[in-house]
């Protein structure tokens, strides 16, 4: 038997990330709840461009996943990786960095995002200097955590802890692959891929963002807090290892799902639904091994409210990946996209799964590092039962209000012709469930003040132990090198080292392949008619991006009668190569635009942006009196226009000094035709609303639909 | 549509790699006992959390 060696585990970091999941919980719920109560009163908006929806509904999802999941994540790790490792964490100094490094980044975006300042792909709106702060950060994290791996006491690498690795492999390259950029100025960038490319990017990231960063290290922290709060080990560690390997080999092919019946190749798509129903095998695998963790101890779970939470997620999780395999079949993804269905499909998964198993663990780990009790079970209990409340009553009104919707775009008359021709009839016909939905949501809210309230008491009751010592025997090693032997073996003694360094190899490699590939071509089928946008067009979509409109406006017709019906001639690859970045978007709060350009006229858009009630009695659509007030800024557009023939959009060289005039005269241009339709402002050539009447008139407008066959 | 080649590829690298990780982690003998690493997470080697 080896030395045995006494050393601390540091508690003082997992209470700091603890108190981080706490606030930045109430304040993602609360910033949710905001949004939510916008889409049955658009006054609710404040009147402030700050607090309108398009701009806080990024708010809210950056809060909740990477504020709120995201500190959770660290809370659980920094607390589980030190006692399966038996070994402090490797530089107390790294977890301070990045505690408030990863804080810094957290206000950093709470200020930006209100602020319109976004580069507009889901999930990874904050802008390019925020996301090199977040790289940063994240290989702080990463240096801690692989030295702690290689400095542990324990051999074994137990299942948690490889989930924790893979997390952290598979955010790296996804983080740096979907945020290739080049900065026009300090708070504006163009992503270097245009179009569909930019598209498969960006849910090649966003779908591996919910499963390696709301997933993977949650599994890991199952696999912890589970068996330690049931106090018995998880049911089988054999099938945890093989649900930790199948999930990993086969949750990055998922992506394309997100994409289906759009100008994605059809190929690729059938790649993304093919692995995404494989995917049930390993999840469900995962679920059971949770859930018979408990078997015989199901008593304990009515009494205590910790595994009731634990049990809820666990089950939420096994919701979610049936409902996920089951969205990536063609043909009920025909039915749920753009729909309210998958928002109520991604809450079981967050205020389930993430936000239970979460609550279960802050509920557990506070008192055993306050060196206390819980304050009171009888609060945690009523928590549990007015949030479970609270997840049905959100997720069941989506699902509904989703269906609905998705028969009535679909709905024709017996002479073909659309049912609900008008889009605002499919919206209204669901706002009640979105009134149900905001009460849901402020049911999870109540009881999450009572998890507070009861939290706060527990801490007051306890004093931290910020070093609990501890005591193991150090690692013996495992191999002793010979001489002679084989150079490889000096590489697999390394297997941390070697991770890094094929994680660097990888991205050096990333980098070398895209950046040519950029620079020489668009390997997308060109249109002739497709032409780049003028510089006023090119503003106006910036301010479309900056005003958060794609959180509600799709700009894909798919190729459904349904939608070339309602919309237009259904939209092709060729189109979108100019599109830095793609703006399909992903729910239709509102009616797909790729098709809106020569629709209607210049006065409708400005008085429908003025006050949207007034061209459309009913609408839900927030008023944007500001876009009207506010001067247009262009002092940027020579370098906008420098940076996109940078990567490779074809203005004539010097366009960019001749940028400005062009586009004031076009803003003339459409100034005049506001006018002569009766919209009297002296000064309407130089405000933000011509520029985005100017790119709503262009969009779609490219091409010609081909006259239909007839027989 | 390269992207889509340049993706497979990534993929294909992130997946060699954990499969590297898997063969160290077989042949390195992480996975010949695997029922004890469950049962050991339970037990605390701290003072403090000793029932």
């Amino acid at each position: 038997m080896a030395q045995v060696e006494k050393f601390s585990y540091d508690n003082a970091i997992v209470r700091n990330f603890a108190y981080a999941t706490i606030v930045f919980g109430l304040v993602g719920f609360l910033v949710g709840l905001l949004a939510a109560l916008q889409l049955v009163f658009p006054e609710a908006n404040l009147g402030l461009a700050e607090t309108t929806f398009g701009r806080i509904r990024p708010l809210h999802t950056n809060a909740a996943i990477f504020a709120f999941v995201g500190n959770g994540i660290y809370m659980g790790v920094y607390y589980s990786l030190q006692r399966l490792c038996k070994a402090p964490m490797y530089s107390k100094l790294l977890s301070n960095i990045h505690f408030w490094g990863w804080q810094a980044i957290i206000l950093a975006a709470a200020i930006t995002l209100p602020l319109g300042i976004t580069s507009a792909k889901e999930y990874a709106e904050l802008e390019w200097p925020i996301d090199i702060a977040i790289a940063l950060v994240w290989i702080v994290f990463g240096i801690n955590m692989f030295g702690t791996i290689l400095k542990r006491r324990e051999q074994h690498l137990y299942v948690a802890v490889w989930f924790y690795i893979a997390t952290w492999i598979t955010i790296t390259v996804l983080h740096v692959g979907n945020n290739l950029e080049v900065p026009v100025s300090l708070w504006k960038s163009y992503p270097v891929f245009a179009g569909v490319q930019d598209a498969l990017v960006q849910w090649w990231y966003g779908h591996n963002a919910v499963a390696f960063f709301l997933t993977t290290p949650y599994l890991g922290l199952m696999y912890y807090f589970l068996p330690k709060a049931a106090n018995r080990p998880v049911y089988s560690y054999k099938l945890s290892i093989i649900h930790f390997w199948a999930l990993i080999f086969i949750y990055i092919w998922a992506g394309p799902h997100h994409l289906l019946y759009t100008s994605l190749p059809d190929w690729a798509q059938s790649l993304g639904t093919v692995f995404s129903i494989m995917l049930i095998a390993p999840s469900w695998g995962g679920m059971l091994n949770g859930l018979l963790t408990l078997r015989g101890a199901w008593d304990r779970v009515r009494q205590d409210p910790i595994l009731k939470f634990m049990v809820v997620a666990v089950t939420a999780y096994g919701m979610a990946t049936f409902e996920g395999p089951m969205l990536s079949i063609k043909s009920v993804n025909a039915i749920s996209h753009f729909t309210d269905w998958t928002i109520g499909h991604v809450h079981i998964g967050t205020l389930g799964w993430n936000g239970f198993l979460t609550f279960g663990v802050l509920y557990w780990l506070l008192p055993r590092i306050f060196n206390t009790k819980l304050y009171s079970v009888k609060l945690a209990n009523a928590h549990f039962w007015i949030g479970t409340l609270g997840i049905l009553f959100y997720a069941i009104p989506l699902y509904f209000a989703g269906w609905t919707q998705s028969l009535m775009w679909k709905q024709f008359t017996p002479d073909g012709f659309l049912e609900y021709g008008n889009f605002l009839e499919t919206v209204t016909q669901i706002l009640p469930m979105y009134g149900l939905r905001a009460i849901g949501g402020a049911l999870y809210i109540a009881g999450y003040l009572l998890c507070m309230y009861n939290l706060i008491q527990t801490v007051r009751s306890g004093k931290l132990q910020a070093y609990e010592p501890a005591e193991a025997p150090a690692r013996p090693k495992a191999y002793v090198p010979h001489k002679g032997e084989h150079w490889h073996r000096w590489i697999e003694r390394r297997p941390v080292q070697l991770l890094v360094g094929s994680t660097i190899a990888i991205l050096i490699g990333g980098l070398v392949e895209i950046f040519p590939m950029v620079l020489i071509d668009e390997n997308v089928p060109k249109i002739e008619s497709v032409k780049p946008y003028t510089p006023l067009e090119l503003a106006g979509r910036d301010l479309y991006i900056k005003e958060g409109c794609l959180g509600c406006h799709s700009q894909m017709v798919r190729p459904f009668r349904s939608e070339t019906e309602r919309y237009g001639e259904y939209s092709k690859s060729g189109e979108f190569i100019y599109d830095r970045p793609f703006l399909w978007g992903s729910k239709r709060t509102g009616p797909d635009l790729h098709r809106v350009g020569g629709k209607y006229s210049h006065s409708w858009h400005y008085n429908h942006m003025l006050d949207p009630t007034s061209m459309s009695p009913g609408s839900i659509m927030p008023p944007y009196p500001w876009m009207i007030d506010n001067d247009l800024k262009y002092d940027d557009i020579a370098d906008k226009i420098r940076v996109l023939r940078l990567l490779g959009t074809p203005y004539p060289e010097g366009f960019e000094e001749k940028a400005a005039a062009d586009l004031e005269q076009q803003a003339a241009e459409i100034a005049e035709g506001l006018r002569k339709d009766g919209i009297d402002d002296p000064n309407l050539e130089q405000k933000e609303i011509v520029a985005l009447i100017a790119y709503l008139q262009r969009l779609g407008t490219d091409i010609k639909p081909k006259a239909q066959a007839t027989n | 549509m390269q992207i889509i080649f340049l993706l497979i590829l990534v993929s294909l690298i992130i997946a060699l790699f954990f499969l590297l990780a898997f063969i160290w982690a077989v042949r390195s003998g992480q996975y010949d006992d695997d029922y004890t690493p469950s049962v050991r997470i339970l037990l605390e080697d701290s003072e403090t959390n000793k029932k």
